[in-house]
């Protein structure tokens, strides 16, 4: 009696342990859905033969959003969500292009400064209320009101009177918004803003429903209250586990939204998303585990898709100490003696593309001033670097010993010891690795006391290079290098104000060109979008802000299905 | 009992006064705050924040203000969840943990001992040496290298099994709750023999086999039970750690109990997160305690804490 349970449990155990394989067919390797051909009709939508059964959407999405409030969210991950749930006065079409949202059309006054929104008389909150300029009016003013504490409030600094508001200095009733009718909305801006359009689809310049948000005070984004006025609508959240939504009846263009519903599965680990999708549990990942390139190239080539992003890794100096400090030459030495494509070749390995400007190529109106070492040879610039090495003081005698930060991570670790080889090989550098937990290195970055060589990066907030170059304004937060130039300052502010764009085109080219000359920053790659989609959800494409809308994705049947469906009604 | 019990209640008050104020201390020598991130607050606003989270005045002061506040079962909000309140992070993430925590112990605890007193009944013979060697592998295998494992086989490969989340369907259990039992298992297993061997060869497990007692009942009835004794108190501790979750189990499967809360609380600097979970943690530790003590009591009839009292 009493033994049959110990076989029992041993040969559970000896199963759970990973007992060889069963003798199934040969290794299986994962098998993707292969898609049918798709069909549009008249309007440029898929005839309904070719689109599945279950329009249900498994979206792997990073980290748990920190809030669901489209004006206290931050991150990418949140934004995806919000996306989907609000929309804003402008959105973005599958390709990045700035399209009329919850406002229709629009005027700009001829000296920019003033922009009158024609709201979409078809635009409804999730409960079925239209959407008015009134709703927008008190929005904006929720969001400069420092009570808010809104992260990304400063994306309606252009709007007059934002920066005194933020500053306590003004009530939120004196933003330069109005409500001229209940269907027009008009902004005044301190300054023309070529990119204030872009803004417009950022979640920070969404509306939030007032009812909601004075009856259920910060519980108004919990599932049941939260009303919004996108394309879809908040059903279940469950933290750390899913956030589904729903399609909005209400949504002003519902009748062309086929996705029924949204699932979004926060990941706290790449690998862990990989086995999900390999698992058929997910449609869309957020993120590939990264150093599994050539596997899946070879397995799974038709689901990697793989795009440039706006974003530029770089490494950047602390100009206010030792040695950085009032040395050009060996900034610009250690600058020229990485070669990049040791880096993205060998260490990163996902087609990112080399770079020695801080702006991303990509932008419709402008192109990334080239400084005149990007057309040497690697070994020409190594010569340089050489000779800019020797000219700010050092040698092989007396090389330079440097701290190179970083924050925790493996991917991190892999491209500072790269370049800490290449600061050796070229030069004979003595660099020091210091990993520091995420946190830690931002607070040391800011404080530029113990600072010396440090990574950095950035993903632009709006398509404008202006949110790359005002990082380096001597007033910013994020100027960790204590670039403080004032030439550059009042170049900033004269992008700020000027109307004419090729004018202010070329300041910026200008103002690039200036950060590269000063070595403020050490540009290694643009940042790649990369992700794992099934082949059969299809309506999205690629676009250098990875702005992707559930609204105009749908899901087509597999080849399999179709055979299926087929061979029964030839029976 | 009772008064033991009591006593031991009141003791548990300062213990986790300690813990408590250790940790409150601790978590904010950490440097940065729960709002620093990549894009720098405007100054003001990061004022504002800390003002709305009492973050601006002196550390004693929010120190007894959230004495008062746990005194008063409110953990309060989450910094970094800001949608939530830590209680309620708490209240959805804790029985997803103890599911699955209970459920691993339990299995733990059944095939652990049956393995172990199976083993200990063949000392030093083919089957004695199999099972601890499997025992021995199952304790160096770590669970982050197990899970990947499980999930190729069944999730992946064999897909007999979801590969993650949670929904709390038997199916999404048995992977993570068999990542946790397997540890386990190899633990008590190695456990229950030692110490099942022990009582073998102690003197009244001679004078029962010499009154004859059959021995399917010498084993039952006299020697398992003492036996059981050092299990027991492993199993208090362990107990706390299983059902507060697993921070690599978590990860893996994508599980939303409260052990990631530990890491990733404090990587975010939620310092209310950090300290419900922190709290949480030492309660279920003391409690655990606390029943390993009457457990044994149980067990072990020279163990009976009032009436010694009664006669000191």
């Amino acid at each position: 009696m009493k033994r049959v349970p110990v076989v029992v449990v041993l040969a559970a155990l000896l199963a759970a342990c990973g007992a060889p394989e069963p003798d199934d067919d040969a290794p299986r390797s994962p098998r993707l859905p292969v898609p049918v051909e798709v069909a549009f009709d008249d309007e440029g939508r898929p005839v309904p033969d070719v689109l599945a059964e279950e329009q249900v959407l498994y979206r792997g999405n990073g980290e748990e959003p920190q809030t669901l409030d489209p004006h206290l969210a931050e991150g990418v991950p949140t934004a995806n969500i919000l996306r989907d749930l609000f929309e804003g006065l402008a959105t973005t079409a599958p390709d990045g292009r700035i399209v009329p949202g919850a406002a229709i059309h629009w005027d700009v006054s001829r000296d920019g400064l003033t922009y009158t929104f024609y709201l979409d008389p078809d635009a409804h909150w999730s409960n079925g209320e239209p959407v008015t300029a009134h709703d927008f009016v008190w929005s904006w003013r929720r969001v400069v009101d420092p009570e808010t504490g809104a992260g990304y409030g400063r994306m309606l600094a252009p709007v007059v009177n934002a920066q005194q508001i933020f500053s306590g200095e003004l009530s939120p009733d004196e933003l330069g918004v109005s409500a001229l009718s209940d269907t027009t909305f008009q902004v005044r801006l301190e300054d023309p803003t070529p990119y204030f359009l872009g803004l417009l689809t950022h979640p920070t310049t969404y509306p939030v429903y007032r009812a909601a948000l004075e009856e259920h005070g910060s519980a108004h984004v919990r599932p049941g209250n939260l009303v919004s006025n996108g394309a879809y609508r908040l059903t279940d959240w469950q933290v750390r586990s899913r956030i589904e939504l729903e399609m909005n009846p209400y949504f002003r263009d519902a009748g062309n939204v086929i996705i029924e519903r949204v699932v979004f599965y926060p990941f706290e680990d790449e690998n862990t998303e990989f086995n999900r999708f390999r698992a058929g549990d997910l449609h869309w990942t957020y993120q590939v585990p990264s150093g599994q390139f050539s596997w899946l190239k070879q397995n799974m080539d038709e689901a990697l898709k793989i795009s440039p992003w706006f974003g530029t890794y770089f490494f950047s100096f602390n100009l206010t100490r030792e040695p950085f400090e009032d040395n050009l030459p060996l900034r610009q030495a250690l600058n020229l003696a990485i070669d990049r494509e040791i880096i993205t070749e060998r260490v990163t390995r996902f087609g990112e593309m080399p770079t020695f400007n801080l702006v991303p190529p990509g932008l419709p109106d402008y192109q990334p001033p080239a400084p005149e070492y990007a057309d040497w040879t690697q070994s020409e610039r190594e010569e340089e670097a050489r000779r800019l090495y020797r000219q700010a003081g050092y040698s092989e005698s007396q090389p330079l010993t440097v701290e190179l930060r970083y924050n925790t991570s493996e991917n991190h670790r892999k491209i500072a010891i790269a370049i800490a080889a290449m600061w050796r090989q070229v030069l004979g550098v003595q660099t020091r690795l210091i990993n520091e937990e995420f946190r830690v290195f931002l607070q040391n970055r800011a404080q530029r006391r113990v600072t010396q060589a440090f990574r950095a990066g950035w993903i632009g907030d709006y398509m404008d290079a202006f949110t790359f170059l005002e990082l380096y304004h001597s007033g910013h937060g994020r100027n960790d290098a204590g670039y403080n130039n004032p030439r550059f300052d009042r170049l900033l502010d004269r992008i700020a104000s000027e109307r004419i764009p090729a004018r202010r085109r070329n300041l910026m080219v200008e103002a690039e060109r200036m950060l590269l000359e000063d070595q403020v920053v050490l540009p290694v790659f643009i940042y790649m979008t990369r992700r794992l989609v099934d082949p059969r959800l299809q309506g999205w494409e690629e676009n250098i802000m990875d702005y992707h809308l559930t609204r105009y994705m749908y899901l087509v049947k597999s080849q399999d299905e179709e055979d299926v469906q087929g061979g029964e009604n030839e029976e | 009992m009772l008064k033991y019990s009591l006593r031991r209640l009141a003791s548990a008050i300062p213990t986790l006064f300690l813990l408590i104020t250790v940790a409150f201390f601790l978590i904010r020598i950490a440097p940065g705050g729960p709002f620093d991130g990549e894009r720098a607050l405007p100054a003001e606003i990061e004022a504002n924040l800390a003002a709305k989270y009492h973050l601006d005045e002196p550390l004693v002061f929010q120190y007894a203000r959230y004495l008062w506040q746990i005194a008063r079962l409110d953990f309060g909000p989450s910094f970094h969840y800001r949608d939530w309140s830590v209680n309620e992070l708490i209240l959805q993430g804790a029985p997803v943990s103890f599911t699955l925590g209970i459920l691993a112990l339990a299995i733990a605890l059944i095939a652990g001992v049956l393995i172990g007193a199976w083993a200990a009944l063949r000392q030093n013979r083919p089957g004695d040496y199999a099972v601890m060697s499997f025992a021995m592998i199952g304790i160096s295998i770590p669970n982050f290298v197990m899970a990947p494992l499980l999930i190729l086989l069944f999730a992946i490969t064999l897909g007999w099994l979801p590969a993650g989340g949670w929904d709390y369907s038997p199916t999404r259990m048995i992977l993570p709750v068999v990542t946790l039992a397997l540890p386990m298992i190899a633990y008590i297993a190695r456990i229950t023999r030692g110490s099942m061997i022990e009582v073998l060869h102690s003197s009244y497990i001679r004078t029962v086999r010499a009154k004859g007692m059959p021995e399917k009942e010498v084993i039952l009835r006299h020697a398992l039970k003492p036996a059981l004794l050092p299990v027991i108190s492993y199993l208090g501790p362990a107990a706390a750690a299983i059902m507060t979750g697993s921070v690599v189990v978590e990860r893996i499967f994508t599980i939303p109990g409260i052990g990631t809360y530990f890491v990733q609380g404090a990587l975010n600097r939620d310092y209310t997160l950090v300290m419900g979970v922190v709290i949480l943690y030492g309660m279920l530790i003391i409690l655990f305690n606390f029943l390993v003590d009457l457990l044994y009591a149980w067990l072990d009839p020279r163990i009976r804490y009032d009436d010694g009292e009664a006669e000191a």
